[in-house]
């Protein structure tokens, strides 16, 4: 019987499937990749990226004091175009340079993409790799945020991402070179305040990074840890370490 | 001016290191959730990182401060949270810590 039916009902099925337009293939909201997508998502992300460039302006100021040139900071902001964990990488800066500490550092601070990259799947797994790839790599915490708005309001415009990514890029990498350029002409730093500027900018960070009370504990660990490690460990290790205390101690806690 | 463009071989090493680990950590995400099994836990813990690092650069830093470095923090801390203005809050607390100084 099976053997009878099988050809008969296959075939009409495929047929009714092409020409239907009811089967999930030939769903109207099918994600694209286009100019489309990639001018509307960089029109929504520039006046965020201009608000970003704040940080690019700091960081450049910071990379110059550091000791670092106009080329190297400004080849830091387009390659790894994290500014988080360029800003500490700076903080980091010393002679000799502690690479392990400024790698295992900045691994730790941008792992969390992995994540925020996961969450973009309902896009992704309707592209190619190049796409996907090219996308991810100019992915940043805002036009992350922008294009997950996007994606929830239904939107199937897989290139938003890439082009928000693009209005971020030019702007972090300009405003760098503007920091470079200010720091440069500042001379003395403690004079004007500008040896003030990284702390600053990191209680600017933790502002934007507080995510209500549940952060309370984990932040609180990672304070302690961190300024205990301070005191009696040499280098700058009480970085990745506070940091990796509040993970385990998040971890532990969570009840799920 | 002419040591703008010196690009030290050592240091674009460092970049490149963390450029490697940075686009590992943003592509990664797609063979994650492919081959591994990311519990609410384990996402728990990833998340609070960057908030908790930011927090263990501060902690010591301002710890070596005085009285100058915790009033400006404050105002930043304020200044930041009302407007959300980087610039805005930048500004505010280089002014500060520069008049602080000039007190304490």
């Amino acid at each position: 019987m099976a053997t009878d039916t099988e050809p008969d009902a296959a075939a009409p099925t495929t047929a009714s499937d092409a020409t239907g337009g009811d089967g999930p293939d030939s769903d109207p909201g099918r994600v694209t990749f286009g100019w489309d997508g990639l001018r509307a998502g960089f029109l929504a992300c520039l006046p965020v990226a201009v608000g970003v460039g704040g940080y690019g302006v700091a960081f450049g100021v910071l990379a110059n004091q550091a000791g670092l040139s106009l080329a190297e900071a400004a080849l830091m902001s387009m390659t790894v175009f994290a500014g988080a964990s360029q800003i500490i990488a700076v903080e980091l800066w010393a002679d000799p340079l502690p690479i392990a500490a400024i790698v295992a550092t900045t691994f730790a601070v941008n792992v969390r993409y992995a994540l925020m990259g996961a969450a973009l799947q309902s896009w992704f797994r309707h592209l190619s790799p190049g796409e996907i790839y090219s996308s991810l790599v100019l992915m940043a915490d805002e036009n992350w945020a922008l294009s997950m708005q996007e994606l929830a309001s239904g939107s199937r415009r897989g290139a938003f991402l890439l082009g928000s990514g693009i209005a971020l890029w030019l702007c972090w990498v300009a405003s760098t070179v503007l920091g470079v350029l200010a720091g440069e002409s500042v001379g003395d730093p403690a004079r004007y305040g500008v040896d003030f500027i990284l702390a600053a900018v990191f209680v600017a960070l933790a502002v934007e990074l507080w995510d209500g009370r549940s952060t309370l504990a984990p932040w609180l660990v990672a304070l302690a840890t961190s300024v205990l490690a301070a005191t009696v460990l040499p280098g700058q290790w009480y970085i990745p370490l506070g940091g990796f205390a509040a993970a385990v101690v998040e971890v532990v806690r969570h009840d799920g | 001016m002419a040591d703008v463009l010196s690009l030290d071989p050592l240091v674009v090493v460092v970049i490149l290191a963390m450029t490697v680990v940075t686009v590992v950590a943003k592509v990664g995400g797609i063979w994650l959730v492919r081959h591994v099994e990311v519990s609410d836990r384990l996402q728990a813990g990833l998340d609070v990182l960057p908030g908790a690092i930011v927090i263990a650069v501060l902690g010591p830093e301002l710890a070596s401060g005085g009285p100058a470095e915790w009033g400006a923090a404050a105002l930043v801390l304020a200044v930041m949270w009302r407007t959300e203005s980087i610039i805005l809050a930048l500004v505010t607390g280089v002014v500060a810590v520069v008049s602080l100084r000039t007190l304490f």
